[in-house]
């Protein structure tokens, strides 16, 4: 049982609650666009959705969600494990490179996946000489979509596993070596209990992207619901029944939500005592040293490495053939300024809503985490028409502005930033702020003294994170954005819509670069340490 | 200051006026130099309304100065300036609002010229002709935009209800299969389905008359499609029309027997005939062109524009409307006259490869004359059902 104190038992401060629930209001409004739209054509809709092919479109995106799913928490959890708890070498870049997935946009990620590496592209044009093979076995289809799904998801579960693994308090891990466990059990039985939630959460996150995901699905062809959602605004400007598969999308993620919290359980994760921040246990992987860090490079080289040097070839053979790439500076400041504010707004949203989730816990609270992630479920294009709606009938001052683009990433990003500064709250003791009450200071000076200075570093990890989305986001960015705004991200589609791949290279290889920075900064600085947050848990 | 005359010019510009022609002064203390006035251009997120602008063109002449008198500020007052100024009340709106799904890198230098040669400012929103027609619907008639630019008729289709009766002078300026029956949209260029062939294989003459003739087992192997290629979705959906659904059916399962080789768009099935890596291939017309000027003529892939003509011979259009709710239907209408005019035409030929749709103006040199394809006489409207299309590629096994 949660351990509740007077502070929790209370109701939440109005200060709290009013603008949770503004947010979650402004968050609903794409399901209440789709329930809207969709209403407006019932009678095509129930043949539609009754047909055996959306079963088999279900079945399709349910295959892809579950294997990316496992896979890529199973890839997330281990590099993680080796980067935090093993003497594997060059780790410091192994975590930069690792990493660098979350930056590429899909869409970048499954154009060079399928230039490189279909039939005879240009891994095959590689091989040929020396090796004799014309032809390379096709990557269209699920293994095409379940690889590149994978390699561009992992650090989802990567990123807050390994932060949940450096704050894990090791005494715990001692305890178990000492009595006897073997290095295996004791990271079944002790480490993977304790990195649930952490893990757990990035598994969520990893499975909704998959859900979400258009640019990797269509170009390796796996027909997904995001697929058909899309199919039916482009070939049948079918609003109505997008609406509607879009519902059913929606739905399942408040499902897959479900799950999550099922497996997050009731435990508690802060520490009880003061703790100590240690260095963790370093298990010596001994023969296992070499092939460990064979893994990690080629899946560095497959997501980061191999597409890198796949924009910089385009880069050179279309400047050899004259090709302009125009001018990046303005799109490329556009992208900055967007990503600053929009990681400022998710911050600001995100702080109340997760202090109100972690110290008010309740079925308001409940619902209102799991409307937070509606917006990641669903394909952007989707949420960027039912923000046309919203702006056009509610917000139209604000419509084709910023602020309406500011608003569309929160609602598609909110579960990230939300997700970082949760745990942060989750770790902190919240006898820590009750005794600063006892000792007399007002509700404010207890936030402005104790719990943001303490949760300053996944607050900072969380609009890190809103940036690096917010950089790559394409749908909402065309569809919201003001009139002749462009962003890396845009003119980049637009090269690639026209397939002028060194213009296409060129800004993607900027975007990648540009929201490295950042990356790697909150990586330098490691997980955040921010006071007693030594974790175990108790059940 | 003497002989200012300044007709219809209100106080404040004057005060302005005066304030920015002393500094004008010290600069061109060597001699007259003109300066206008610009207009000014805050505001640009605002809904463009219809603005009457005064355009105020001053010309400054200082009277009998030695340059060697001209020492401080204090003494520039004392310089006798003589200032001419005339008004021009332009009557123009000066913006204009501009959805396009065609792309940037296309557009955008043609629209610059629009701008340059007529003072328009054109806002422009790019994203997919879809989505721009998605939004435009949910828009309604609170729709910022003032003309729809589509990469296809399908999407300037669905949004026929939004679109305005286009002028005459407009819809007379293309062939009546190259727009909407009610003249609701207008085709801007046409892009050919053709067939791309490896030239140190086949010659053309050897090529199948029509596009039955590659459902013989000797194409076995031999030939490339992009199923998932919305020109090509659009080619079945013109078989479906001219053909039925039967036939079409069959023409795709010969295809299917014959495995061909799926690529997924039309660029790299060039690349790959040029690379003798298939004999054929099923694509749009212009991306041959972009491969050869890249490449120079040396590259062993031409175009074959089916002997027999029929839907292996369709030529599609992009297409421009104007809203019914524009708010500044005059330079709408200019800027689809911009498009259509002969020069416009010609640097879309030129540029992007495509076909000029406005009679007279020449394809770009190497491309094969409109006039010498037997293209089906299918109404563009007919074409809409790519959805039927997709179905029936699903049902031949050809998408997933």
């Amino acid at each position: 049982m949660p351990l509740t104190t007077s502070l929790e038992r209370g109701r939440a401060p109005l200060a709290v609650s009013v603008p949770a629930i503004a947010v979650t209001l402004v968050l609903l409004a794409p399901i209440a666009y789709l329930v809207i739209r969709a209403a407006g054509s019932a009678d095509s809709l129930i043949p539609f959705l009754w047909r055996p092919r959306i079963g088999a479109v279900a079945l399709r995106t349910f295959a892809l969600v579950v294997s990316v799913t496992v896979s890529a928490t199973i890839l997330g959890t281990a590099i993680a494990w080796l980067l935090t708890r093993t003497n594997l070498p060059w780790r410091r870049a192994w975590i930069l490179l690792t990493a660098i997935p979350l930056v590429i946009p899909s869409f970048v990620y499954a154009l060079v996946i399928t230039t490189a590496l279909s039939p005879r592209g240009l891994v095959q044009k590689m091989l040929e000489p020396a090796l004799g093979i014309t032809e390379l076995p096709s990557i269209y289809g699920f293994p095409g979509a379940f690889i590149s799904l994978t390699l561009l998801t992992y650090p989802y579960v990567l990123l807050p596993t390994r932060a949940a693994l450096t704050n894990l308090d090791p005494a715990m891990e001692e305890a178990s070596r000492t009595l006897g466990r073997g290095t295996l059990k004791t990271f079944t039985s002790i480490t993977l209990p304790a990195l649930r939630p952490a893990t757990a959460a990035g598994a969520l996150l990893v499975a909704l992207y998959t859900l979400s995901d258009f640019g990797a699905v269509s170009l390796l062809r796996w027909e997904t619901f995001t697929y058909a959602i899309f199919n039916q605004y482009e070939a049948a400007f079918d609003r109505a029944l997008a609406a509607a598969l879009s519902l059913v999308l929606a739905i399942t993620a408040i499902g897959l939500v479900g799950i999550e919290g099922w497996t997050r359980g009731r435990g508690r994760y802060h520490s009880i005592g003061p703790g100590s921040p240690q260095i963790g246990l370093t298990h010596n992987l001994k023969h296992w040293r070499w092939p460990a860090t064979g893994m990690i490079a080629i899946i560095s080289f497959a997501t980061t490495i191999g597409p890198m040097a796949v924009l910089s070839y385009w880069i050179v053979q279309g400047a050899m053939a004259g090709e302009s790439f125009g001018d990046l500076g303005e799109p490329l400041l556009n992208s900055l300024t967007t990503a600053l504010l929009a990681a400022a707004a998710l911050t600001a949203v995100a702080f109340p809503l997760a202090l109100f989730i972690v110290r008010y816990p309740g079925k308001l609270s409940a619902m209102i985490e799991r409307t937070t992630y509606i917006g990641f479920a669903l394909p952007g294009i989707t949420v960027a028409i039912a923000l046309v709606f919203l702006g056009v009938h509610i917000l139209y001052p604000i419509y084709q502005t910023l602020l309406l683009l500011i608003i569309a990433y929160t609602v598609l990003f909110l579960p990230t930033t939300l997700g970082s500064i949760r745990s942060g709250i989750l770790q902190l003791n919240p006898r820590i702020e009750e005794a600063a009450r006892t000792l007399g200071k007002t509700r404010l000076q207890v936030l402005l003294k104790i719990t943001i200075p303490l949760v300053r570093g996944s607050m900072f990890a969380g609009a890190a994170m809103a940036f690096l989305l917010t950089m790559k986001e394409l749908p909402a960015t065309l569809v919201l954005g003001p009139m002749d705004f462009r962003t890396l991200a845009t003119v980049t589609w637009a090269a690639t819509s026209e397939s002028f791949f060194a213009s296409a290279a060129a800004s993607s290889l900027m975007l990648i670069v540009v929201t490295a920075v950042p990356l790697a900064l909150i990586l330098s600085r490691g997980p955040h340490r921010s006071g007693p947050q030594v974790t175990h848990q108790t059940s | 200051m003497s002989n200012a005359t300044t007709p219809r010019l209100n106080r404040r510009r004057l005060l302005g006026f005066s304030a920015a022609s002393i500094s004008t002064v010290a600069l061109a203390a060597c001699g007259g130099r003109p300066e206008g006035s610009r207009p000014s251009t805050a505001a640009t997120s605002a809904p463009a309304e219809p603005q009457v602008v005064e355009k105020v063109v001053t010309v400054e002449k200082i009277k009998e100065v030695p340059v060697e008198k001209v020492v401080t500020v204090d003494k520039i007052k004392e310089i006798p300036v003589e200032v001419e100024k005339r008004v021009e009340v332009v009557k123009t709106p000066q913006t204009l609002t501009l959805y396009s799904g065609r792309s940037e890198k296309l557009v955008s230098p043609i629209l610059k010229a629009f701008e340059k040669s007529t003072g328009i400012d054109i806002r422009v929103k790019y994203a997919k002709s879809a989505a721009l027609a998605a939004t435009l619907m949910e828009e309604g008639d609170r729709s910022p935009a003032d003309v729809f630019y589509a990469q296809d008729p399908g999407a300037l289709g669905s949004v026929e209800s939004l679109l305005d009766k286009l002028p005459e002078g407009l819809t007379s300026r293309v062939p009546a299969w190259a727009q909407n029956p009610n003249g609701l949209w207008v085709g801007i260029t046409g892009r050919a389905r053709t067939v791309v062939y490896n030239t140190e294989k086949h010659k053309e003459a050897d090529l199948p008359d029509d596009m039955w003739g590659f459902t013989e087992p000797s194409w076995k192997g031999r030939i490339g499609w992009a199923p998932t290629n919305s020109s090509f979705q659009t080619m079945v959906t013109a078989m479906r029309v001219l053909w039925g659904e039967a036939k079409a059916e069959e023409w795709l399962r010969g295809i299917q027997a014959n495995e061909p080789i799926v690529y997924p768009k039309n660029t790299p099935q060039v690349a790959a005939a040029g690379a003798g890596e298939i004999d054929v291939g099923f694509v749009n017309h212009y991306y041959l062109h972009r491969a050869l000027a890249e490449k120079g003529d040396s590259f062993p892939a031409r175009n074959y524009h089916v002997r027999s003509g029929g839907a292996g011979a369709l030529i599609m259009v992009s297409g421009a409307g104007i809203l019914k709710t524009a708010r500044n239907p005059e330079t709408s209408a200019k800027l689809l006259t911009y498009l259509l005019s002969d020069s416009t035409q010609k640097n879309f030929a030129s540029t992007t490869y495509e076909y000029p749709l406005v009679p007279g103006v020449a394809e770009h040199k190497g491309v094969t004359p409109l006039a010498a394809i037997k293209h089906p006489s299918v109404s563009l409207a007919d074409l809409a059902d790519i959805k039927g299309s997709q179905d029936l590629l699903r049902k031949v096994g050809a998408l997933a």
